[in-house]
């Protein structure tokens, strides 16, 4: 199945990604992001989301975790916060219970 | 622990013992397929981390760049240099199964529609090149990100429901049913030696 790939992001960021091919939807706030998203779910399999706008739809985006498609993946805004970190943190916790791989804290 | 609510009968003892065997059999399967699973998902985690603090140190490469593009560009021609591009990106989607779930795999298929950048080299700045480009040069690592992650997400979903059937198995199921297989044991035992005894007063009065 040959599927599409989007960006979901604000502003500048996402210019870029738009001159690399990718379909762009501009989105300045999470509420914006989070109607876009369920809009475009169906139609695009591979959707890239800007971390600030990635962080708080945490909740939002974990419905999507139960099917294959479409994968929501959060990339860095500008400067990294280390959200997709996170979410493998998260992941991790979940699954084992112990840090194996971020010793850190 | 509550044993469960049946008649003490040598029926019920037979049906409940299939269902121990069962449930003991059940358990050890569903342990090594969390133990397995487990093994798998640390194996992608580990890549996983790897994948992303390479994405995204060299994406803020890319975003730097291209705000420096941005900075020195009307923005107005920034639009329309950006707006039309020279590739189109697909991605051939698959499932693979890794330990009975169904995970993505992306491929990345580029569809070059002309040749080099989509805009005039005298439009805009070098950075902007640099940046279109490199972002370009990116994009497999990070579909291959999105895959790996979503992975990691599916099969810690996956890896949290096993772990629970595990422990209801191992801790509510198996007791139950051998707390219930005791009781009847010893409630036949009882009525044996009560009938024997029985039989045995019968005797002694005669």
């Amino acid at each position: 199945m040959t599927g599409k790939m989007a960006i979901v992001g604000n502003g500048d960021e996402i210019m870029v990604f738009k001159a690399a091919g990718l379909a762009t939807f501009p989105a300045e706030d999470e509420k914006k992001a989070r109607e876009t998203l369920r809009k475009i779910a169906k139609e695009y399999q591979v959707i890239f989301l800007t971390e600030d706008l990635a962080k708080p739809l945490t909740e939002f985006l974990k419905r999507f975790d139960e099917e294959p498609y479409p994968v929501v993946v959060s990339i860095p805004s500008g400067n990294s916060e280390g959200y997709g970190i996170e979410v493998l943190k998260m992941a991790m916790e979940r699954a084992l219970g112990v840090d194996i791989l971020f010793h850190n804290d | 622990m509550a044993r469960l609510n049946v008649n003490p009968t040598r029926m019920e003892l037979k049906k409940l013992k299939a269902r121990l065997s069962t449930a003991v059999r059940g358990h050890k399967l569903l342990k090594d397929k969390s133990d397995e699973m487990i093994r798998r998902f640390t194996v992608i985690l580990r890549e996983t981390k790897v994948l992303r603090e390479e994405v995204e140190s060299e994406l803020s490469d890319v975003l730097k760049q291209f705000s420096i593009a941005r900075s020195i560009t009307p923005s107005f021609e920034a639009e329309t240099a950006f707006s039309m591009p020279s590739v189109a990106v697909q991605a051939e989607c698959e499932t693979e199964s890794v330990m009975g779930v169904d995970v993505p795999k992306v491929e990345l298929v580029r569809t070059k529609r002309a040749e080099g950048l989509p805009y005039a080299y005298s439009e805009i700045t070098s950075e902007a090149d640099y940046s279109v480009q490199k972002a370009s040069e990116l994009l497999p690592k990070m579909v291959a990100l999105a895959q790996s992650e979503k992975t990691v997400r599916m099969l810690a979903e996956e890896i949290e429901r096993n772990k629970r059937r595990v422990n209801a198995l191992e801790y509510v199921m198996i007791p139950q049913l051998e707390e219930t297989i005791k009781y009847i044991k010893d409630k036949l035992d009882e009525n044996e030696r009560a009938a024997v005894v029985r039989l045995m007063k019968v005797k002694s009065k005669a």
